[in-house]
């Protein structure tokens, strides 16, 4: 297969690939609707002639579309974040739970889980903290002289295990009746009960990451080359990487405010995007968006469908991640030295 | 002049790396920099496009100091090619050349067709088209290079400064190398490098600067700078200038006896 053809596939492929599986998605699930039914309970809003049942409505657009939907933007946002931090860091081992956004996150949901329990709240809490955790390692690589990729690296490291141990010790003092089962539950990660509302909540946080990062891309692929030679091309490199870590935390910490920890994802979507188109992050972003969304939507699907009891999403993913982290690493990454 | 330095000093935490620097270069100038090993030579030459903020002294560039320009405008001055890269993605070799347009784009612009066609003619002027859609990691060090010289030309600057550019290279892609940098001076380029081959200093180079204990111990043109007696002090062996043909110097290191325990 000659190059251009290679191409036109995989744009073909990465474009429709999340719109089927968004139609597809619908069809999914305990109780059986027809795609017909739901082609005219989507078109019904339109054309009332076309209403089903309120039961099939109800299904539709209050129980799957707020799930696909979450879906969707979680393992986009997951990837498009997961794909920039691994580009401006140089590092395939990065994703965006590196510099202790997730845990961060897990910290102020578990907080709010043990004060309060409402979802707004842990919403709120869980971005906040995200947030602060990544301004943390960030703060504390500036306190060091001779800064660089690795000491901010390092202090992620360091602020996650110590929001991991934060989150133990909540886990510790809460109620084992009630709270404790919430908050583990939480941390494993789960779509089932997102609602509509939560996701208008995010739209503008996760617009804004996107947008931040599209208009950035072509510079991170300088960034990528090391500070000294992108400042020598003009790029002010510790500016655009604040840029790029703020937009991602934003990215992050607002999908995990609806989904609780989901792993891997960040980590092997990056590396089967650019297996598939190769480096340029101007082609790289939009595929992983693309083949993030996809492959949430997908494993959500199974976690609903194949096994009788639901798992926990987050699970799912470690559960499927790992191998095929493993398998694309003995693909031959040649470039990771 | 297009670029002056003036009794530049600098210290790393703390530890002086040098001081007392001074000279100037003019449009198509060659100005190679030699030295022991851990002079700081790589260190000025960071200093020579901001990398590093000089401590005292100044810098002017085409008259402005370096330290009123931005990055972007200093890029659009000076082009660097680092004296080792550590590849991480394998970019095709059009994008990394095409990178050298950065310097004329906004932070949130990607290049247009004109920035393609400057890229390609980029490459045509070092003839290796060819290795257009070929992935950068995969190039031999002398295509590789060639690929970073073709970036900086791209970036269209009037001074380049290239950190020991035949160091990964074999021997006849070290005179190659050469040869195309003395036709970029031709062309109107000025040019920094520094090398460890002070017969390299003969080969392209208008100046030489020999550095040594913090500072320049001689600068000015090769045939006063590199002599026998200089090249003693710089590296402490004797060394032997032998004319070949066509009056072209070589330096030949001799032979220190030197016996295992006495180093």
């Amino acid at each position: 297969m000659n190059k251009e053809n290679k191409e036109i596939i995989s744009t073909v492929l990465l474009v429709f690939l999340p719109i089927i599986l968004f139609f597809a998605s619908f069809l999914m699930g305990r109780y059986p609707i027809s795609p017909v039914d739901v082609v005219k309970t989507i078109l019904s809003p339109i054309l009332p002639q076309l209403y089903v049942s309120s039961t099939v409505s109800t299904i539709v657009w209050q129980i799957r579309l707020p799930r696909i939907l979450a879906a969707l933007l979680v393992g986009a946002s997951l990837s498009m974040a997961g794909t920039a931090f691994q580009g401006i860091f140089k590092n395939p081992l990065v994703s965006s739970d590196l510099l202790g956004v997730s845990n961060g996150a897990g910290f102020g949901a578990a907080l709010a889980i043990l004060f309060s329990g409402s979802s707004v709240i842990i919403q709120i809490f869980a971005f906040i903290f995200g947030i602060i955790s990544v301004s943390i390692t960030y703060l504390i690589s500036k306190a060091y002289k001779a800064g660089g990729i690795l000491i901010l690296v390092l202090s992620g490291v360091a602020i996650s295990a110590f929001f991991n141990s934060l989150i133990s010790a909540i886990k510790f003092i809460a109620d084992p009746e009630d709270k404790l089962p919430e908050i583990v539950y939480w941390l494993m990660g789960s779509l089932a009960s997102v609602t509509m509302d939560e996701i208008i909540m995010i739209i503008i946080p996760l617009f804004i990451g996107f947008l931040v990062l599209y208009l950035l891309r072509w510079q991170m692929n300088i960034l990528a080359m090391g500070d000294e030679e992108a400042q020598s091309l003009g790029l002010n490199p510790s500016r655009i990487r604040l840029i790029i870590i703020a937009a991602c935390t934003l990215l992050t910490s607002a999908a995990v405010s609806i989904s609780g920890i989901i792993g891997w994802i960040g980590m092997i979507i990056p590396h089967m995007a650019r297996m598939i188109v190769g480096p340029d992050n101007k082609i790289l972003l939009p595929a992983s968006l693309s083949l993030g969304a996809s492959f949430l939507l997908l494993i959500d699907n199974i976690s609903r469908v194949v096994i009788s009891i639901e798992i926990p999403i987050g699970i799912l993913t470690a559960i499927i991640g790992v191998p095929i982290f493993l398998y694309l690493l003995r693909r031959g990454y040649s470039e990771w030295s | 002049m297009v670029l002056d330095v003036k009794n530049i000093s600098f210290s790393y935490d703390d530890e002086l790396i040098f001081e007392n620097i001074s000279f100037s270069i003019g449009k198509g100038d060659v100005l190679c920099i030699l030295g022991p090993n851990g002079t700081g030579k790589t260190t000025l030459i960071k200093c020579l496009n901001r990398i590093h903020d000089i401590d005292s002294g100044e810098i002017l560039v085409e008259g402005k100091n370096i330290k009123d320009l931005s990055f972007a405008q200093i890029s659009r001055h000076i082009g660097y090619i680092p004296q080792s890269h550590i590849p991480t993605f394998p970019f095709s070799v059009f994008d990394v050349v095409l990178m050298g347009r950065a310097p004329y784009l906004n932070l949130t612009e990607t290049p247009k067709k004109e920035d393609e066609e400057i890229a390609l003619n980029a490459l045509k002027t070092l003839g290796i088209e060819d290795l257009k859609d070929k992935d950068y990691t995969n190039l031999s060090g002398g295509e590789r290079q060639l690929v970073f010289l073709a970036r900086i030309l791209c970036q269209q600057p009037d001074i380049l400064i290239l950190d020991e550019p035949t160091s990964h290279l074999d021997f006849g892609n070290q005179i190659k190398l050469l040869e195309i940098i003395d036709n970029l001076a031709k062309s109107g380029l000025s040019i920094i490098m520094s090398s460890h081959f002070p017969d390299h200093a003969f080969l392209s180079s208008t100046k030489v600067a020999i550095m040594k204990d913090k500072s320049f111990i001689d600068f000015g043109k090769p045939d006063d700078v590199v002599t026998e007696e200089n090249l003693k002090k710089a590296y402490s062996i004797d060394v032997k200038l032998i004319k070949i043909d066509d009056n072209r110097k070589v330096c030949v290191p001799l032979k220190t006896n030197l016996k295992l325990g006495d180093i």
